[in-house]
């Protein structure tokens, strides 16, 4: 009976300063909000990393020239590197289950249809290449082993850049464009991937034969990475260290730890992209924990006015017969309320913010109920925390003093 | 309307000495509602120690209505603040209806002021904002009593009728004058039934008609049995009391009954018209 006696003289005293508590709220209100809708991009950003390493298949191992201690794992795009294609060739040949097997080389290039131009990555590759990607196509076919071995001038682009020269994918094939003068004709359009967890547009690409790419536009005779897939159902662990140990045969090295190539298979980078933005999710939550403390102590200010400013009405309290405990419950709830209240409209907020996100970018946001249910806990402890002391300071006025304060 | 209050605070009456576990037949030969006995509130904090009461001995019976003068500065508001249990003396004893009053926690005081006490300010001291209704049922909120919210809310319109402001119940305190604010401070004052009303100096913001009406409610209430002390500046005020204490420098200086008692429905009618009007 008392108690919510307490609490709607509590929720009064807030209604008759609409705009006070609501501003008194905010601090609360911003970062509530901030906590769920960062931690929800960063959720998001994780959630799309696994859903690319699920739609890419679980069977992928790529091989880095350079070691992994000298942060091979992109490779230097177009650089020399330790890996040749004879390498890949005795992958596929030696190591069982091995399904597709692609060297890639890297480089960014300028493309050119009659007047217009377009910087992209160039990517060349084997026939194989496809099916170890899992690319599908918009338009066209893929090159064959012939083309390869004919250091053809044949491409397939991606949708971005199809988009960007001809318009459409339909438009594109066909078309001639030229690579640094070389004149390559358009024979497929891929299938749109969208970001890699890298952050990389897949689709502003343009893929060749490695062949072509190597002795036609880069002039280098190392690649810098191999990447194969392996039969649907084998593990990958006995098949990466096969590579291993025949790679570091062929490179005449005893020992593992000097391997001059690293090998890795999709999960192990998907983790390590994850891990990176798991650090970052923490990181944002952690700063955005700051802003609510922030409000929380904008709470404690206002009440600490609050308390002042209601000296009188404390006394009167008093004077009829009101207990401390009841003068420190009353504050105490307001307190509370006002950051509870502020947690609510906050997490509005944030489902409001993440429409906004995924309406105007790229950006998936993954609302869950853990940071909902963090940042309310938060706010209410808040509340508890910084109303406190103002309460305590409303109940421990002496009764006559406050019945003569002006 | 007085007849009413006669009733009512008879009722009261009964009750405060149920809770005394004394049968009312023997009211009249009660013991004392206060007990002071070598009483002093010295304040020190500052330079020089201000010695505010003095060794103060006095008892109030059940039923006495006392006028308490004196100039300024001489320890009224003081002493009233300890009776109402809202200070806590530094020296000497003082029992409430049996009760030492000097050894209690601040919670305990603060039962006693629910219970047991009623203070009516100079000031009236309603809360802003909140209806003469609510300001009522104030005391009752703070009372740990097994009353619904319904009984609490008719007994506060009850008191409100009582004081004769009913029809204002709905109406905060900037809308109602000062003399009807000084009626719902009398309402809420004995909401809980106490055993003692305290009145600091509560007709000094009033005109003279008004205080004239005030101190009738206070012979009333008292005529029905309940313990009234009141400090009041003005002389013409304390002969509405039956017995008056002048103080001076923390002392008592004179105790004397009142021969020549006021009675405020006659004071009223004899008031010239133009006052009335
Ligand atoms: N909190 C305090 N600290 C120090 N001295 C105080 C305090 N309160 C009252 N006094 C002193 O105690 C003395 C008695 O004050 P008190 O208010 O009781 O007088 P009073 O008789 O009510 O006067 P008045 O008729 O003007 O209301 C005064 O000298 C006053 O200055
Ligand atoms: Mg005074």
């Amino acid at each position: 009976m008392r108690f919510f006696t307490t609490l709607f003289t509590a929720f009064r005293a807030l209604r008759r300063n609409k705009m006070r508590s609501l501003l008194t709220a905010l601090g609360i209100i911003i970062g509530v909000a901030a906590v769920i809708a960062m931690v929800g991009i960063g959720n998001g950003a994780k959630k799309q990393v696994e859903d690319q390493v699920a739609s890419m298949g679980d069977n992928v191992i790529m091989v880095f020239s350079g070691s992994s201690s000298r942060g091979g794992m992109h490779g230097g795009s177009g650089s020399a590197g330790t890996l040749t294609i004879d390498d890949a060739n005795a992958i596929a040949r030696e190591v069982p289950t091995v399904e597709a097997v692609t060297p890639e080389v890297e480089g960014s290039t300028r493309i050119s249809y009659g007047n217009q131009n377009w910087s992209t990555r160039l990517n060349g590759v084997s026939a194989d290449y496809f099916k170890v990607r899992s690319w599908t196509f918009s338009q066209g076919t893929p090159f064959e082993e012939r083309d390869v071995s004919a250091v053809a001038k044949v491409a397939l682009i991606g949708r971005t850049v199809s988009t960007q020269l001809f318009g459409s994918d339909e438009e594109a094939l066909g078309k001639t464009v030229r690579i640094k003068h070389v004149p390559f004709t358009i024979i497929g359009v891929l299938g749109p991937k969208g970001a890699s967890f890298f952050g990389r547009d897949q689709d502003d690409t343009i893929v060749i034969p490695y062949t072509s790419a190597m002795k036609r536009l880069l002039g280098i005779k190392t690649i810098p990475r191999i990447t194969l897939s392996v039969e649907r159902g084998k593990s990958l662990a006995p098949v990466q260290q096969q590579i291993t140990e025949l790679l570091l045969q062929r490179h005449n090295i005893a020992n593992e730890r000097d391997a001059d190539f690293s090998v890795r298979t999709q999960e192990e980078m998907a983790r390590m992209a994850t891990a990176t933005s798991s650090i970052m999710t923490t990181l944002l939550g952690f700063v955005a924990s700051i802003s609510l403390i922030v409000g929380g102590i904008g709470i404690m200010n206002i009440m600490l006015v609050s308390v002042t400013e209601r000296t009188r009405e404390i006394g009167i309290r008093l004077a009829i017969g009101a207990r401390g405990s009841d003068i420190l419950l009353q504050f105490l709830i307001e307190a509370i309320t006002l950051s509870l209240l502020g947690g609510m409209i906050g997490v509005a907020l944030a489902f409001g913010v993440a429409e906004l996100v995924r309406e105007f970018t790229e950006m998936p946001v993954l609302i869950t109920a853990g940071p909902v249910m963090y940042s309310f806990g938060f706010s209410a402890a808040v509340g508890i925390l910084f109303g406190f002391y103002p309460a305590r300071k409303a109940a421990s006025v002496d009764p006559i003093e406050a019945l003569r304060y002006e | 309307m007085w007849p009413q209050i006669n009733r009512v605070a008879s009722i009261f009456f009964i009750h405060s000495l149920a809770r005394a576990g004394i049968p009312p037949y023997l009211g009249a030969l009660m013991s004392s509602i206060i007990h002071l006995d070598q009483l002093e509130k010295v304040y020190r904090s500052a330079e020089e120690p201000v010695y505010a009461v003095r060794s103060v001995t006095l008892d109030i019976q059940q039923g006495e209505f006392v006028a308490i003068m004196g100039t300024s500065g001489s320890g009224k508001s003081t002493l009233m603040n300890i009776l109402g249990c809202l200070d806590r003396p530094t020296g000497g004893s003082y029992q409430l209806d049996g009760v030492e009053v000097s050894s209690l926690s601040r919670n305990q005081l603060s039962d006693l002021r629910n219970r047991k006490i009623g203070f009516i300010f100079q000031n009236f001291n309603l809360l802003s904002r909140t209806t003469a209704l609510e300001n009522v049922e104030l005391p009752m909120l703070y009372r740990r009593s097994a009353m619904s919210r319904r009984e609490q809310r008719d007994k506060a319109m009850k008191m409100l009728d009582l004081v004769g402001i009913g029809k204002r119940a709905y109406h905060t305190p900037n809308q109602l004058s000062g003399g009807q604010q000084q009626r719902v401070a009398i309402a809420r004052a004995l909401i809980n039934d106490p055993v003692l009303l305290l009145a600091d100096e509560s007709t000094g913001n009033l005109d003279t008609r008004t205080s004239i009406e005030i101190l009738g409610i206070f012979q009333r209430l008292n005529d029905a049995g309940i313990t009234i002390v009141m400090v009041t500046h003005e002389n013409d005020v304390a002969q509405y009391a039956r017995r008056i204490i002048v103080m001076r420098d923390g002392r008592i200086r004179s105790d004397t009954p009142v021969t020549q008692r006021l009675n405020a429905e006659e004071e009223l009618k004899n008031l010239p018209a133009v006052d009335a009007a």
